[in-house]
């Protein structure tokens, strides 16, 4: 059955090489001669004020951890999803106390302001 | 030709069917064939998207190279190719130098799942919908690698909220997919068009209240995963330059774009197999089809016809509806797509219960939703016709500028 997964290999492989090898045949067309100005940061004509690595909000953080919680329970869900026929009622109950579960977190999250990550 | 019907029931094996050296040679020929395909889809359509705009706002767009400038695409991949690959003194230069390469990959890997016919596709995984949603998620990485790698406060914080954007909507996509999946059975693209039919009231789209809302659902958020307007807020111009890739140049520049035209295709094949009915003949059977070539022909240009449609959507609402605000995209996923999607796979599940209990109730209740579909496609068409009609709005209908 492994070799279903031989073409994945080879697309990596081709749009990876796609993509260097358009980038290495570009090389010598064009100039190539950086100077200070050019190699400043952009910053809309004046100069860049304070480090450019800056602080972003940590909410960001937050939307990270969410992903991995909800996405993680996708995970979960989509071999139930498949099997559900063959699994019958019990298997839409024990799904439904999971769902249930997730909602509870759902709410609790709404509720404390995490959702409002960006609402600023 | 019951070798074919496994196929699409997923479980084929590829090693047992062909010969050893068939296989990879054919392998091969797919990849050549997709990268090929998906590289004139982004390039061309980098063209039409500009000439639908042009005619959208009653001007002429390009139309210089070429007839009706149809080469315009390839004039600006040769310009890309004549300027300088910059790199910023103070970006890291290998994640800088990476970063356009998982972008490129993520979208152009999904061309190995997308189905043309029966028996055409690169691979009919089992995990299809999975590998899907995981390989697209190499988008993010480079995106956000790119963002931090160019040490400029606009690529900075374009990447970052590119990725807070792209993981959020990840979530709605999974439960869209997932409530198409339940009636389906299967996580292969391949099966889950089996398990459609080729009449529109077959359609996975019409097939429960659950998948006809999941469908938006997923147009919705696939949008703004592709970061199409109007969730296109990672490279909006009028305040953060460029986004992400503010400091690119050159070659690497241009596969960011190219990504993300190639995506449109991906939105719309993905969109065409899983809710539209994939490749699927009207009042053809399955291994009727596998069985002719010509019926196969027939289904790949319905599939390709059907996504080509779908990408016409996007282009038309890209230059159709303003961009929203950070928060309120945010609060769109978090507070109406999320809670939507939990609430759809639950009744997705319940609706199988219906079907079978009472599956004459369920029927009517897929040619009542194919009727509701298809008269809101009509409503708009007629609303778009009284108002050139009768709303004093002009209209020069000349094809050719």
């Amino acid at each position: 059955m492994s070799a279903v997964y031989l073409p994945i290999f080879v697309m990596l492989l081709f749009s990876g090489a796609l993509a260097g090898g358009m980038l290495l045949f570009s090389m010598p067309f064009g100039p190539y001669n950086p100077t200070r100005v050019k190699s400043e940061p952009f910053e809309c004509g004046c100069r860049s004020i304070g480090p450019n690595r800056v602080r972003f909000s940590a909410q960001f953080y937050i939307l990270a951890i969410l992903l991995v919680v909800f996405d993680i329970e996708a995970a979960f869900m989509f071999p139930w999803a498949v099997l559900f026929s063959k699994l019958g009622l019990a298997g839409f109950i024990e799904m439904l106390v999971f769902i249930g579960v997730l909602v509870l977190g759902f709410v609790y999250l709404w509720r404390s302001g995490g959702l409002d990550a960006l609402d600023k | 030709m019951s070798e074919l019907f496994t196929f699409i029931q997923g479980r084929w094996d590829p090693a047992v069917t062909y010969p050893q050296i068939v296989w990879p040679a054919l392998v091969v020929a797919y990849g050549v064939f997709a990268v090929t395909f998906a590289s004139l889809f982004a390039g061309i359509t980098s063209w039409y998207e500009r000439r639908v705009a042009g005619r959208m706002q009653c001007r002429i767009g390009p139309n210089r190279v070429g007839p009706q400038g149809v080469l315009q695409w390839l004039a600006d991949g040769f310009k890309a190719f004549l300027k300088e690959d910059l790199v910023p003194k103070e970006a890291d230069g290998i994640l800088y130098r990476i970063a356009p390469y998982p972008v490129f990959v993520g979208v152009f890997c999904t061309w190995v799942i997308l189905p043309y016919a029966p028996a055409v596709v690169g691979a009919d995984l089992n995990v299809g919908v999975v590998f899907l949603m995981a390989i697209t998620a190499l988008v993010v990485a480079g995106i956000i690698m790119g963002g931090w790698a160019s040490n400029s406060k606009w690529a900075l914080l374009g990447g970052v909220r590119s990725a807070a954007q792209m993981v959020s909507y990840e979530i709605p996509v999974g439960f869209a997919l997932l409530t198409a999946v339940i009636p389906a059975g299967t996580l292969s693209l391949q099966g889950i068009i089996a398990a459609q039919g080729g009449a529109p009231w077959n359609w996975m789209v019409f097939h429960s209240p659950a998948t006809f809302i999941a469908f938006f659902v997923y147009f919705t958020a696939a949008l703004a995963e592709g970061n199409r307007t109007p969730f296109d807020l990672p490279e909006a111009e009028s305040e953060l330059v460029a986004g992400y890739n503010t400091e690119y140049s050159g070659m690497r520049f241009i596969w960011f774009f190219f990504a993300e035209w190639a995506n449109l295709y991906v939105i719309g094949a993905v969109v065409a197999a899983v809710f539209l009915g994939g490749w699927r003949l009207p009042g053809v059977g399955i291994e009727q089809q596998a069985a002719s070539l010509w019926l196969q022909f027939a289904g790949a240009c319905l599939f390709v016809l059907k996504a080509l449609v779908l990408v016409n959507v996007i282009i038309w609402l890209r230059w159709t509806l303003p961009r929203l605000r950070v928060d309120q995209l945010m609060i769109m996923c978090w507070k109406y797509l999320v809670p939507a999607g939990m609430v759809l796979v639950v009744v997705a599940v319940f609706w199988v219960f219906v079907e079978r209990g009472m599956p004459g109730f369920a029927r009517w209740v897929a040619f009542l939703l194919c009727a509701t579909g298809f008269f809101l496609v009509g409503l708009m068409f007629w609303r778009a016709w009284y108002n050139i009609k009768y709303g004093g709005d002009r209209l020069y209908l000349k094809f050719m500028v």
